[in-house]
Order: C-alpha cells, then sequence, then structure tokens
C-alpha cells in the first residue's frame, strides 16, 4: 500500500548466501522527511540490507520502491541516480585525493563538460570548476571541514572522515540517505555534535535519513522510528520509545 | 601417429611449464608477489649444469645436485635481500620492480661470465629413446620429464597437506596476520617457499635444457612467462592449477608450432588464456575473492 | 590571469622544465658539441617520455597494472608508417603527411585500446597484468607475420608470404612479414618530438586535473565508493585506458618514422620493452608525471653515460635499479630518511605539515 508520503516501501526482501539467509522477510515503510533507524546485535543483516537498497546485492525475493518508483535489481550507480546515497561501515573515502576532491566526486553526475573542454581548458570547463568548487565548500562548511579542503582523506583525523563519507553522500543530492554506523570510533562529545549534524541536514536539504547505529544515546536522541534485525529477520518497529523498551529487543542485544 | 607425437611432446614440454608455474604459484600464494625473476633461476641452474658437467667434467648426478643446491640458496638469498625488505611497502609493485631488477642482474652476471653465444648442453638424461610400434618415438627426456613431475607434484601435494611446515604455508597463504598469530614463523615458511621453489626451477632448467640444449643468458626469461601465464590460467595460488595449466598451455603452444604456424604458435597460447580469462576470470581451479562491503 | 597560474602551476612548472631542457639541447646540438651518439638518442628519448607519461595514466592514474603497452606502441608504429609509405609523394608538403601519420598512430592505438580494455578491464589486478602482456606479445607476433602489398589493384593481405599477396609486376609490398616496413621516410625530429610531449603532456595533465581525471582516480582509490556516487566505472576505465593506449601509439610514430627499418622484435615491442617503461614509471614515481618525464631521461642516459664502464654497464644498471628500489620503499629505508631529515634545519618544518588536526 503506497502512501503518497512514503518515501522506501520494502517488501518481503530477502537474501541467501550459500544456505545462510542474511535477510529474511525485511518491511520496512518509510516516510519522507523521516529519521528512521536500523539497529539490531551484530551479524544482524543490517549492512547486507543496506546492500540490498544500494544495489550491491541483488535479492533473491522481494520489491524496494523508492518515491513509487521500483528500485529492485538495479545497479548501485543507477540507484544512486535515483536518489539514494549510501556511506559505509567501514570507511571508503579516495584517500590519495584531497577533502575538497572526494565531495567535488559526490557532484560529478550533477555536473559536467566534455574531455574536449578539460583538456583545452575552455570556458565551460572553468565555469563549471567554479561552481563545482562554490558548492563543495558549502557542503564543506555544514560540516565544519572548510579548513581541511586542500588536506588528502587520508590525513583526517578519524571523526572528520567520517563526516566527509557523508558530506561526499549528502553532494549526491538524495532523496534518501543512508548512514552505516556514522558514529562509530566517535567519543560521546563528537557524537554529540554528529547528532546535531544528522538533524540538521535532514532539515535543511530536504532528506529521508536511514540510519544504521549502535549507540544507543544516538538512536534514542534522533531517530523517529526503530526497525530492529535480529538474525536477518525484523524483530519489532515502531517507534523509537516504544521499541527500545520492548523485552525481546533487550533479551536480543544482551543476548541468552 | 604424428598427432600423437607432438601430442606427447607437448605434454613433455608442458611438464617442464608445471614445475616452473609451480614455483611461481606457491611463491604467488604464500608470499603474494609476482617473483618475475623465477624463469632467470632456471638460467641459472642450467650454467650451473653446463658448468659443472661441460667444463669441469664431474659426474651429472653431481652436476644436478649442485645446481639445485645453488638455486635454492640465490632463491632464498634473493628473497631476504631484495623482497622481504619491502614486504610491508605499500604497492605490490614495488616488490614486482625490484623483481625485475634482480631478472637484468640474473640476466647481465650471466652475460659477463658465460657470453651471449649460446651453450651446447648436453642431456643429462641417460635414457635412450623408446619407440612404439616402430612408428612413434618418445625421447628419454620426455619420459623423465613427465615422471619427474608427476612425483614433484604428488610429493608437494603431501608435504602441503601432512607435514606442519607444508600447513604452515598454507595457513600465510589464507592469512599472514592470523598464521603469526598462532606462532608461525612467517619469515621462515616464506624463505622455505622460495627455497622449494627455487630448487624446483633448477630441476625444470635441467630437464628443459636436456630436451632444448641451447642454452643463453636469456634461456629462461620466456619459458618463465609462460609459466607464469600457466600458473594463473590454471589458477594462481592453487598446485593442481600450476600442473593443469602447464600440461595444457604445453600442449597448445606445440600443437599450434605443428598445425599452424611456428610463429604464431605463441600467439595462440597466450589467446587460449585470454579466453580462458574471459570466461572464467580466477583460472580453471582459481578461487574467487569476495570484497566485504 | 592569476588564478590560472595558481591552479595550473604544476602543469605549467613540468612544461617549463621541458621547454628549457629543449632550449638548451637544441642550443648544444645546433652549436655543434653533441656527440653523434647523443643526437642519435634525442628522438628515442621523446618516444620514451611519451611512452612513459601515457603508462602512468594507466598504472598511476587508473591504478592498473599493465605489461603490454608495447603492444600498443607497435600498432602506431605499424599503422603510421604503412600510411606513410603509402602516401610519400602523394601527399606534401612532408609535414603534412606526418601529421596525419601521427593522428592515424593515436587513433588505431586508441581503437586497439579501446577493444582490449573493453574484456581485459573487468579482470582484477595481476589477472589484468598477465592479459595485457598476453595481448601485447600476440599483437608484436602478428606483426610479424603480416604481409601487405600494393598494385593497380589496390591493397592485398596475407598471413603466409608475400607471393601469396599475387601482386602484378611493379607491384610494392609494404609490410614484409618479419621483415617489416622499410624505408618509412624519416620524419622524426628532436623538435617533433618536443612538440608531441608538451601536447602529450598537455593532454594527460589536464585530463587529471578534471571531473573525468577525479573520476578515474576514485575508482583507483575505491571502486565500490565510486560506484555509489553514481560513476560509471566501465566508461571511465576505458576512457583511461584507451587514452593512455592512443598516447603510446603516438610514441610509436615517433619511433616508426626515426628508423629506415621497422620490425616487429622480442626487443622492441614485446613484453621487454612494456617492462622496461614500467621500471620507469616506477622509479618516477606512480602517479607523477613529471617523475616519468625524468626518469624516463636518466633511465635511457644512464646505460649510455655507463658506456666507459662497458662490460658491466648494464650489471650495473641492474644494481642501481634493485638499490634505488630498496632505499626508496624499504619501510626500514624509510625510517631512515625520515630521522636523517629530522636532523637537518630545514627538517622540522616538513614533518610538522604531516599530519594536520
Amino acid at each position: 500500500m503506497a502512501l503518497i508520503n512514503t518515501l522506501l516501501e520494502v517488501d518481503h526482501l530477502s537474501i541467501s548466501f550459500g544456505g545462510l539467509r542474511a535477510v529474511d522477510d525485511l518491511n520496512l515503510s518509510i516516510k519522507k522527511g523521516e529519521l528512521y533507524g536500523l539497529i539490531g546485535p551484530n551479524g544482524a543483516g543490517k549492512t547486507t540490507a543496506f546492500n540490498l537498497l544500494t544495489g550491491v546485492y541483488k535479492p533473491n525475493e522481494g520489491i524496494i520502491r523508492l518515491d513509487g518508483k521500483n528500485i529492485t535489481g538495479l545497479k548501485t550507480i543507477e540507484i544512486n541516480k535515483a536518489g539514494i546515497a549510501r556511506t559505509f561501515q567501514n570507511i571508503r573515502l579516495f584517500k590519495e585525493l584531497s577533502v575538497l576532491d572526494n565531495v567535488k566526486l559526490g557532484l560529478h553526475n550533477l555536473y559536467s563538460y566534455s574531455t574536449l573542454a578539460a583538456i583545452l581548458r575552455l570556458p565551460s570547463y572553468r565555469k563549471v570548476e567554479r561552481d563545482m568548487d562554490k558548492r563543495a565548500y558549502e557542503l564543506l562548511e555544514v560540516f565544519g571541514l572548510k579548513e581541511s579542503a586542500h588536506l588528502k582523506a587520508s590525513q583526517l583525523p578519524y571523526g572528520k572522515q567520517r563526516k566527509l563519507e557523508i558530506a561526499r553522500a549528502l553532494a549526491t543530492n538524495p532523496k534518501l540517505l543512508l548512514l552505516d554506523e556514522p558514529a562509530a570510533g566517535m567519543n560521546p562529545q563528537e557524537t554529540r555534535e554528529l547528532m546535531q549534524t544528522i538533524t540538521f541536514i535532514r532539515d535543511k536539504f530536504n532528506l529521508t535519513i536511514l540510519l544504521i547505529e549502535h549507540d544507543m544515546k544516538l538512536v534514542s536522541g534522533i531517530c523517529e522510528r526503530l526497525t530492529v534485525l535480529n538474525f536477518g529477520r525484523v524483530l519489532a518497529e515502531g517507534p523509537t520509545g516504544e521499541v527500545l523498551k520492548n523485552p525481546e529487543v533487550i533479551t536480543a542485544y544482551l543476548g541468552e | 601417429m604424428a598427432f600423437l607425437s607432438y601430442l606427447i611432446n607437448g605434454i613433455s614440454l608442458g611438464a617442464v611449464y608445471a614445475i616452473i608455474a609451480l614455483g611461481y604459484t606457491m611463491v604467488y600464494g604464500i608470499a603474494k608477489m609476482l617473483n618475475f625473476a623465477h624463469g632467470d633461476v632456471i638460467m641459472v641452474g642450467c650454467y650451473t649444469v653446463f658448468s659443472v658437467v661441460s667444463m669441469a667434467h664431474l659426474p651429472v648426478w653431481l652436476g644436478i645436485i649442485i645446481s639445485v643446491a645453488v638455486c635454492t640458496v640465490l632463491g632464498v638469498t634473493i628473497e631476504a635481500v631484495a623482497y622481504r625488505p619491502l614486504r610491508q611497502a605499500s604497492s605490490s609493485l614495488t616488490v614486482l620492480i625490484t623483481a625485475i631488477g634482480v631478472s637484468y642482474l640474473l640476466q647481465n652476471l650471466a652475460l659477463l661470465i658465460f657470453g651471449a653465444n649460446s651453450k651446447a648442453f648436453t642431456s643429462v638424461v641417460p635414457i635412450k629413446a623408446v619407440k612404439i610400434a616402430d612408428k612413434l618415438t618418445i625421447t628419454g627426456e620426455t619420459i623423465v620429464t613427465v615422471i619427474a613431475c608427476i612425483i614433484i607434484m604428488i610429493v608437494l601435494t603431501l608435504f602441503v597437506n601432512k607435514t606442519k611446515a607444508g600447513r604452515a604455508m598454507l595457513a600465510v597463504s589464507e592469512d599472514k596476520g592470523a598464521a603469526q598469530l598462532m606462532g608461525i614463523n612467517v619469515n621462515r615458511t616464506i624463505s622455505l617457499t622460495f627455497a622449494i621453489g627455487s630448487a624446483l626451477a633448477a630441476i625444470a632448467g635441467v630437464l628443459l635444457c636436456s630436451a632444448y640444449p641451447s642454452l643463453t643468458p636469456y634461456t629462461g626469461s620466456m619459458p618463465g612467462i609462460k609459466a607464469f601465464v600457466a600458473a594463473v590460467f590454471g589458477g594462481i595460488g592453487s598446485i593442481p592449477g600450476a600442473f593443469i595449466g602447464g600440461i595444457i598451455l604445453g600442449v597448445i603452444e606445440n600443437l599450434s608450432k605443428a598445425y599452424i604456424s611456428s610463429q604464431l604458435s605463441d600467439a595462440i597460447v597466450f589467446l587460449v588464456l585470454i579466453i580462458v580469462l574471459m570466461v572464467k576470470p580466477t583460472g580453471i581451479l582459481g578461487k574467487k575473492l569476495q570484497e566485504k562491503v | 590571469m592569476k588564478s590560472f597560474f595558481k591552479k595550473n602551476k604544476d602543469t605549467l612548472i613540468t612544461l617549463g622544465i621541458v621547454t628549457i631542457a629543449y632550449i638548451i639541447i637544441e642550443i648544444f646540438v645546433k652549436s655543434g658539441s653533441i656527440s653523434s651518439l647523443f643526437k642519435g638518442l634525442l628522438v628515442p628519448i621523446c618516444s620514451y617520455i611519451i611512452l612513459a607519461i601515457s603508462l602512468n595514466l594507466t598504472v598511476g592514474i587508473l591504478g592498473e597494472l599493465s605489461l603490454g603497452h608495447a603492444g600498443f606502441m607497435c600498432i602506431g608504429a605499424f599503422t603510421s608508417a604503412f600510411f606513410s609509405k603509402l602516401t610519400v609523394g602523394v601527399i606534401t608538403p612532408d609535414w603534412l603527411r606526418f601529421i596525419l601519420a601521427i593522428l592515424i598512430g593515436f587513433l588505431f592505438a586508441g581503437i586497439f585500446g579501446f577493444l582490449i580494455g573493453m574484456p581485459v578491464l573487468r579482470l582484477k589486478g595481476d589477472y589484468l597484468a598477465i592479459v595485457t602482456l598476453a595481448f601485447g606479445e600476440i599483437i608484436k607476433n602478428l606483426m610479424g607475420v603480416l604481409y601487405v602489398g600494393r598494385d593497380s589493384r589496390g591493397l592485398h593481405l596475407s598471413i603466409k608470404d608475400s607471393i601469396s599477396l599475387g601482386l602484378e609486376e611493379g607491384g610494392q609490398v609494404i609490410i614484409n612479414g618479419a621483415q617489416g616496413i622499410t624505408g618509412t621516410p624519416k620524419d622524426s625530429t628532436f623538435t617533433a618530438g618536443f612538440i608531441l610531449i608538451v601536447i602529450s603532456l598537455i593532454i594527460i595533465l589536464n585530463f587529471i586535473n578534471s571531473r573525468e581525471g577525479r573520476a578515474v582516480m576514485a575508482i583507483r582509490d575505491n571502486l565500490i565508493a565510486a560506484e555509489s556516487v553514481g560513476i560509471n566505472v566501465t566508461r571511465y576505465k576505458l576512457l583511461a585506458f584507451s587514452l593512455s593506449a592512443a598516447l603510446a601509439g603516438v610514441a610509436g610514430v615517433l619511433y616508426s618514422h626515426n628508423l629506415n627499418s621497422l620490425m616487429a622484435t622480442t626487443k622492441n615491442f614485446g613484453y621487454n620493452m612494456s617492462i622496461m617503461i614500467l621500471v620507469f614509471v616506477v622509479l618516477g614515481g606512480i602517479g607523477s608525471i613529471r617523475g616519468s618525464l625524468i626518469s624516463a631521461v636518466i633511465l635511457t642516459l644512464l646505460p649510455e653515460l655507463l658506456r666507459g664502464l662497458s662490460t658491466y654497464r648494464m650489471l650495473i644498471y641492474a644494481i642501481v635499479l634493485i638499490t634505488m628500489m630498496l632505499f626508496n620503499w624499504a619501510p626500514s629505508a624509510r625510517a631512515f630518511r625520515a630521522r636523517i631529515i629530522d636532523m637537518l634545519p630545514f627538517g622540522k618544518k616538513k614533518a610538522s605539515d604531516k599530519e594536520v588536526q
């Protein structure tokens, strides 16, 4: 049942690797503008779900719809063009490139000039590069990375690398932003900053955000609704407050 | 009948490639590097036998033993001096280039000592050719080569699977870090790998030069490349793969020389490699590596 | 204007170095104080420079190991020489014919780069390397068995021998199998080489510092992340690879128009040549175009400068190569160098701008 308000609709999504059912009958319905959390113990299938949503894996069963459009089985590049961007659990930055260039790569599909224009340094090259620079600096500013713009991405401290990854994903102008453990490795101060940044970009850029997290402070602080995965299956879903009080959810995290 | 003869010669040639390929594939699987100088170690082995037998006039069996010893020491030394310091280097390209440097070094040393003229290599095989049904001649070299290859394959497989040192090699090839944590001396294991590979190279060289008796400082280079192709073809890192790859490559090369064109035989061998890799990108027996996203 | 200089600083420095070197060498040549040995090396050095910088596009910028670069040089050499021989006297002036020959070498090598790249670039790392080597050898082999002749009825092709071309009386064999092409007009000059180097540098450096160049480097640094931001990996891999091949073709044109006899031998178009260029690239710094340029010059001159030590020179070359690799890249050697740099007065500054929090 697709409501006009629903941005992401996932029906009966499943995938198996060998004999292991990594994601089993996943159903999701995320409204436009929501800040949605996907949580669960390690190995529950959360990143696998992300990989399914972004076309890294093809599901065995199920349908994914983004803003009414069926994107099941499409390639990563097409899904990005359709409006989904993501960050990765183990940061995947373009290490040898500058911070600025990392964000400019997020802008790759939004600006263009011909190879010939690049080689001959024609006016179209110069204008578009200026526009890309401007936009990239705007994004870097949101994450407090403007001063680091000319550093190599690998030279950034860990916390800033995670932010850069989000900035790059944001640059692709997505409708839905998938964040895979954005607070991993951050101290409480950084996590608080991140919580503010995430809510800020959701409001400023009209985003819908789906995030995977283990940090419960962040989850309870900014997520509006949650889905809990355990062994690939949905254990619970609903408003954050309720889900976190669910005894089965608590047991799943604390173990048997 | 002619076909059978070409086929058998191809298998013989392939057996030599297989022995060389085994050295390549072991070093690649365990030390994770392309030892470009491997072909030239073969050449060193040949010259050693040549020096001992044809110049010092000592018995053949002594020549072979000295050659194996020389190559083993050479291989281990090269690894310790030129490759080990670079093992931690960021790019695998650096070790490859250093290996190329070692290759140049060995070739030019041989050039300096023995000159560019090709030397006549006397075959080490004492067995005479065998005639079957009066139509098919199988040379003694062929028989010895194929038997040697089979023995080596069996011994190596047993060694890797049944002995402690062999299993250590397997462990290092799977995960160097974990192997180290389990108390395996990685440096020693890699040295052993090079030792075995180089010893095999010496044997391959002796067999190669017995069958194709002209020896120059560049003799090892092309067989080295072809053996590497064979190893990739069979699935790099796989011992049975090196064997299969070598034999098939030798057969294809010989049949191409006989039936199509001797100038194009190399091209055909390479073309077959390309086609196989298009269909199965990790080689015939190769394993697929999944990257974690 | 000022921002132009600032943004393209590195490119302009490299071009400046090349131009100054050209001027100095030309002065020496014109004044007659250059040995004929050195004069004979000028065009080959230009050729090697273009080969090295174009290979660095594949190895350093795209991040894929190619061991078949000489194959593309071979295609450029033969197609252009064939064209030139065919049109000697027909297309005048000579410099126009040469420019067309260069374009033909560029185009054909680029097309082959594209055709070969399509299947090859799907493979991973070492498999890709061995397949590029395989293609290089195939190309070299095929060129050695190719017979092409021309008579009043047109062109004839054979891979058997020159007789099966069935040429008429007065017909001309242009490509003669293993003997290749003889009598290519000697159009290559040091000045032409210099101009081609400058053009190649502009193409490569401006490509790298552009949207598409960034996409190529992104693919090198993290393919999966590149896909996740919507970059068409296949397309950019092919673009970089084809461009690299096309420029290798240009180097081949320079090479073939500098010889009377063009043959596809193991030495000039086989894997040995591909490997030699790779050594230039790695020693100059993977990804550093300027580095490739400098190392191509030095490593070509080195064996010649060592001629005094004639018998030992290649040996010394090999030892120098190994030593440089170890000294440059072994972590223990790097730590040693870092300690020395720290001890020097200006070394302190370098260490501090390394890690910025």
